[in-house]
Order: C-alpha cells, then sequence, then structure tokens
C-alpha cells in the first residue's frame, strides 16, 4: 500500500471521528447569561418592596428600593462616590495581590516539603475558618488605625485560601501525568514547573475565587472598624450612613459594595470557564 | 546493564547484552492478607533491535510488568537490567497533558532533552506526521478522538528518540483499519531506528503481525508460560493464512491457561502469597 494511500486513508477516518465543532452564538450566550441576572434581580427588588409595604418600620428607617435607587444614582453622579471606591479598590487589588504572593510562595512550599507539610498543613485550615474580624483588635494593636492594619487583614484572610487550592491542587495532580512526566524525563523541580502546576490550575483558580471572597469581606469589616481621616472608603460610608441614620444612603452602599463582590466573582467564572473549555472539561459539568 | 549472562533467560541474544533483562522478577501489591502476587519469578530478555510482545489475559501483571521496566515501581524481588535513560513508555491511557495542545505535548518530550523552542516545534510536527496526524498540533488533546489521542502518545513516546520502546496497549482503541495501517508505520519505525520493543496486547493475532517473539504470561500469579518465536517473513498481514494459523495455535494454549483458573473465582486476593525468592 502507498504511503500516499495511507496518508488518505487515515485523513478520510479522522475527518469521520472528528466532531463538527458546534458552539452558540454571542448573542445567545449573552442572553442565556443575563436573564436569571435579570430575573433574580426583580425577584430581590420586589421582595423588598413587599417587606416595606407591609411596614414593620417606617420608611426612614428601611428605606423602599425606589427611594435607594434614587439615591444611588445621585450618588453615581457625585465625584466623593468615586474617591471612595477608588480608595476601596486599592485596598482590595493590593491586599489580594499581597495575599496571592504569600499564598502561592507558602502553598509552593508546603506541597513541596514533607515535614512542613505536617507542621503548618491544618493551620492554613485552621486560619481559613477564623473570622477575619477577630484579627482587627491584634491588627490596630500592631500597626495602630492604619492602611497597614487593613491590609494585615486582608492578607491574613484571602491567603490560607489561594495557599490550600495550590495544595489541593498538587495533591490532586493526576498520577498518570505524574507518571507520563517521569518518562519524559522530568524530575523534581521540572517535573513540578512542567507537570504539577500546570495540572493544579484549575484547583488553584478555585482557591482564588474563595480568596477573593474572603479578601472583600475582610476589606469591608476592616473600613468599618478602621476609619482613617480624609480618606473616604465604602466601608467609611456605610458607617456614617448609619451615624446618620440615613437609611436609603446606607442601603446603596450595600448594594454597590454587593455588586462588586458579584462582578469580581463572575470574573473568575469567565476564567474558570475558559480554563474548563481549553482543558475539555466542560463536556463534563455541563 | 552490569548482569552477567545466564542461560535460564529466553530469548535472542546473540552473545550481546540484552536490551531489557528481566531476571527472578517478582511483584506483590499490598500486604498482608490483601496482598496480591501479580509477577511471580519472571524472567524475560528483549534483544536491541528485537520486537517482543507480551500476552495475556486481563490483568495478569503486563502493565504491572512495564511499569517496573520503566523504573515507575520497584520489584519486590528480583532484577532488572536496563537503560533507564533511553527507554519510552506508551501507556495504556493517552495520559496526554490536558492544558497543552497536541503539538507542545508532543514537545514535552523534547524539552527535557534540553532543545530549543523552533527545533522542538520543528521536530514535534515530524512526528505528527508519521502518525498521520499533521494537521492537529493545534488543537486540544480533548478535541480528538480516543485513537487520535492514542496516536498523539505514539508521536509523543516517538520523541524521545529511546532505544528501548515499551507499549501498552497502545491500539486497542484504534479501528482496524487505522490499526493495520499503524503496524505498518511501527515496524518501518522500529526497523529504521533498530529499536527493541516491548508491546503489550490482548490480540493475538496483533502479537503474531508484529513480534520476533510472543511471550504468553499465565494470570494469578503473573508467569511466563510459553515463548513463542514468529518467523514468518516481513511484511506480514494481520489477515494472512499463515498469520491466523499461528494466532490459533498460540491462542490455544492462551485458552488453556484461562482454563486452568475457571474453576476458581478469578478477582479473588491470594492469601499469603507464597514465597518466591
Ligand atoms: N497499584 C496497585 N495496587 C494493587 N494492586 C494492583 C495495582 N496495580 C495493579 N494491581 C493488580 O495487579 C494485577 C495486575 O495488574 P495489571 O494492571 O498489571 O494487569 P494487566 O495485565 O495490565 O491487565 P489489562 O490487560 O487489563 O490492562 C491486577 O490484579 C491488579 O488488580
Ligand atoms: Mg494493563
Amino acid at each position: 500500500m502507498a504511503a500516499d494511500t495511507h496518508a488518505r486513508q487515515i485523513a478520510g477516518l479522522d475527518a469521520l471521528e472528528l466532531a463538527p465543532a458546534r458552539r452558540a452564538g454571542l448573542l445567545t450566550r449573552a442572553w442565556a447569561g443575563t436573564w436569571p441576572v435579570a430575573l433574580a434581580v426583580a425577584l430581590v427588588l420586589a421582595a423588598w418592596q413587599l417587606v416595606v409595604l407591609a411596614g414593620w418600620w417606617p420608611e426612614y428607617v428601611f428605606a423602599g428600593p425606589v427611594t435607594t435607587l434614587t439615591e444611588l444614582g445621585h450618588r453615581l453622579g457625585e465625584a466623593e462616590f468615586y474617591q471612595a471606591l477608588t480608595v476601596t479598590m486599592r485596598r482590595a487589588v493590593v491586599g489580594f495581590a499581597l495575599a496571592i504572593a504569600v499564598g502561592l510562595v507558602v502553598g509552593a512550599l508546603v506541597s513541596r516539603i514533607r515535614p512542613l507539610r505536617r507542621a503548618v498543613g491544618s493551620l492554613i485550615t485552621g486560619l481559613q475558618t477564623m473570622p477575619s474580624i477577630a484579627w482587627f483588635p491584634l491588627a490596630i494593636l500592631l500597626f495602630g488605625l492604619s492602611e497597614s492594619a487593613i491590609l494585615f487583614v486582608v492578607v491574613l484572610g484571602a491567603a490560607p485560601s489561594v495557599a490550600n487550592g495550590l495544595i489541593t491542587g498538587v495533591d490532586y495532580t493526576p498520577p498518570i501525568l505524574l507518571r507520563a512526566g517521569h518518562m519524559l524525563g522530568f524530575r523534581r523541580l521540572t517535573l513540578y514547573r512542567h507537570v504539577i502546576l500546570p495540572a493544579s490550575l484549575p484547583s488553584f483558580l478555585a482557591g482564588l475565587k474563595q480568596g477573593w471572597a474572603f479578601a472583600w469581606r475582610s476589606l469591608m469589616a476592616g473600613e468599618l472598624l478602621v476609619i482613617i481621616a480624609n480618606r473616604p472608603s465604602l466601608g467609611e460610608q456605610l458607617h456614617f450612613a448609619r451615624e446618620l441614620a440615613d437609611s436609603p444612603g446606607l442601603l446603596a452602599t450595600m448594594i454597590v459594595i454587593l455588586v462588586i463582590g458579584i462582578l469580581v466573582d463572575r470574573l473568575f467564572g469567565l476564567a474558570d470557564n475558559a480554563l474548563r473549555r481549553r482543558w475539555g472539561l466542560h463536556q463534563v459539568t455541563a | 546493564m552490569t548482569a552477567p549472562l545466564t542461560e535460564q533467560a529466553g530469548g535472542r541474544t546473540d552473545g550481546q547484552q540484552p536490551a531489557v533483562r528481566l531476571q527472578a522478577v517478582s511483584k506483590t501489591y499490598g500486604q498482608g492478607k490483601a496482598s496480591l502476587l501479580a509477577l511471580d519469578n519472571v524472567a524475560l530478555d528483549v534483544a536491541p533491535g528485537e520486537f517482543v510482545c507480551l500476552l495475556g489475559a486481563s490483568g495478569c501483571g503486563k502493565s504491572t510488568l512495564l511499569s517496573l521496566v520503566a523504573g515507575l515501581d520497584a520489584p519486590s524481588a528480583g532484577r532488572i537490567d536496563v537503560d533507564r535513560r533511553r527507554i519510552a513508555l506508551m501507556f495504556q491511557e493517552p495520559a496526554l497533558f490536558p492544558w497543552l495542545t497536541v503539538s507542545a505535548n508532543v514537545e514535552m518530550a523534547l524539552r527535557a532533552k534540553g532543545l530549543g523552542k523552533r527545533e522542538r516545534r520543528d521536530r514535534a510536527a515530524e512526528y505528527l506526521e508519521i502518525v498521520h496526524l499533521g494537521g492537529f498540533g493545534r488543537k486540544r488533546p480533548h478535541e480528538l478522538s480516543g485513537g487520535m489521542r492514542q496516536r498523539v502518545s505514539l508521536a509523543r513516546a516517538l520523541a524521545q528518540d529511546a532505544d528501548v520502546l515499551l507499549m501498552d496497549e497502545p491500539f486497542g482503541a484504534l479501528d482496524a483499519m487505522t490499526r493495520d495501517l499503524l503496524h505498518d508505520e511501527l515496524e518501518r519505525i522500529w526497523r529504521e531506528r533498530d529499536l527493541a520493543v516491548l508491546f503489550v496486547t490482548h490480540n493475538v493475532r496483533e502479537a503474531v503481525r508484529l513480534g520476533d517473539r510472543v511471550v504468553l504470561l499465565s494470570s494469578r500469579p503473573g508467569r511466563v508460560v510459553e515463548d513463542f518465536p514468529v518467523t514468518l517473513p516481513r511484511p506480514r498481514r494481520t489477515d494472512s493464512a499463515e498469520v491466523a494459523e499461528q494466532a490459533g495455535e498460540i491462542t490455544q494454549r492462551l485458552r488453556q491457561e484461562v482454563m486452568r483458573h475457571g474453576a476458581a473465582p478469578n478477582r479473588v486476593p491470594r492469601e499469603a502469597a507464597p514465597d518466591a525468592r
């Protein structure tokens, strides 16, 4: 049999084996992602309005959706809001970035070094369950009412999740891939770099997502407690809204905090989806 | 490879050092009552440039034997002589890295050798061409069919440019036509490179089609039952009468071996493994 016939036969068989690529259009996908969100928002607003209508609290204590959203719209037009947003987001980004760095280093060391693993493995999980607000008295004692106090707690809140994500990923690297890497000549550090680390990416991403949630919570707790003069922030707005009994303002700020949390979470969701599609994992979960 | 030659081991050694030599190799999994003697006192030689097919019922220890030779696992007893730097193993499953493209998967075999990026890519393309997947380098493993993945895995094993190639049921997932074509391809590469191949299969005809020798393993524990030389002239065809005839002979022997287990339930772990040392 001529080599050429070979090639053509095999090419024919391969074409038969491959399923044609099918993926919904952009619009369809955007719509599929949007309508459940819209529905959820509508449901929440309706429930909120019902509670207000029930009249358990006077309107000036618990503002309705219309008042609150008007107040929110009003705030979105003011420079002050953006100053607060900038301060808060800068803290979030710096704190989270530090947490990732710390989590990576700790996770890498703990997953590599066995005695260290035994020593601090469960400590990391323990730290994760510790409510971040419980750190603040110590943080304030150590750093005073300062940025450092807030960052300290944000990092402590998020780093254990990041580290744990990495450690879990390393632990659950499929043995067959380790064996394949070994056969290809990778050992110790090169095996770690070329096989183990990439294999733990999905788990690491899950750790990042959880870490973000912890970082955001710790940050809000911190901003409520550690108020620095002339440094407006979302948490601080929350604090003063309560002091001034400004119910619409308070609820409007809460909405902003919630929306930011959800948006960032969605970003991680997108990254996770992209990863799953690249790895071919989406077929399993779909 | 320092072992003195002993006449007890079978195989065509021609006074050369064998490429692979197993002497009285045993492997026990687990301990105490739950232990399982997977391989018992196996002796096997593969000469350089020799194609040896390993045949046996499912669960008889074929994959175990390959892992031991590859150095992924240590034998419980006995010794194995092989140059571990010059050995490639194609696993029973494709074992591709899902985060890499097909081409990058093949390139992984060249990375440990310290080749530059450009050269890696070109060499990977060549090997993909050999398994007729030239146009698929940029795909991801999950986008290919099972058989195609297995071919990528073959390309990756070949790219290691080893002297000894261990293959664990490499073509089990392929349709008959592709399998025939890859048999030809493998035979060509084996000839060109003077490889020593240890090829595991369930398929007796495949074994006769490819092997210089067909080594039959028994089950529970795995032992070498018989060593059939195959002297049919190459190239052979899987559907030829000569191959069918010799395959029939070996199948007969395999059947006897399986029937030995007929009375006893097959999957019961052995109580305390008999001492094989
Ligand atoms: N890691 C392990 N731990 C315990 N038992 C094992 C392990 N690996 C294999 N075994 C047992 O050893 C025996 C031989 O397994 P092996 O995978 O080598 O069989 P095989 O001949 O390759 O089978 P198949 O043809 O189905 O691939 C089996 O009974 C299996 O259950
Ligand atoms: Mg097997």
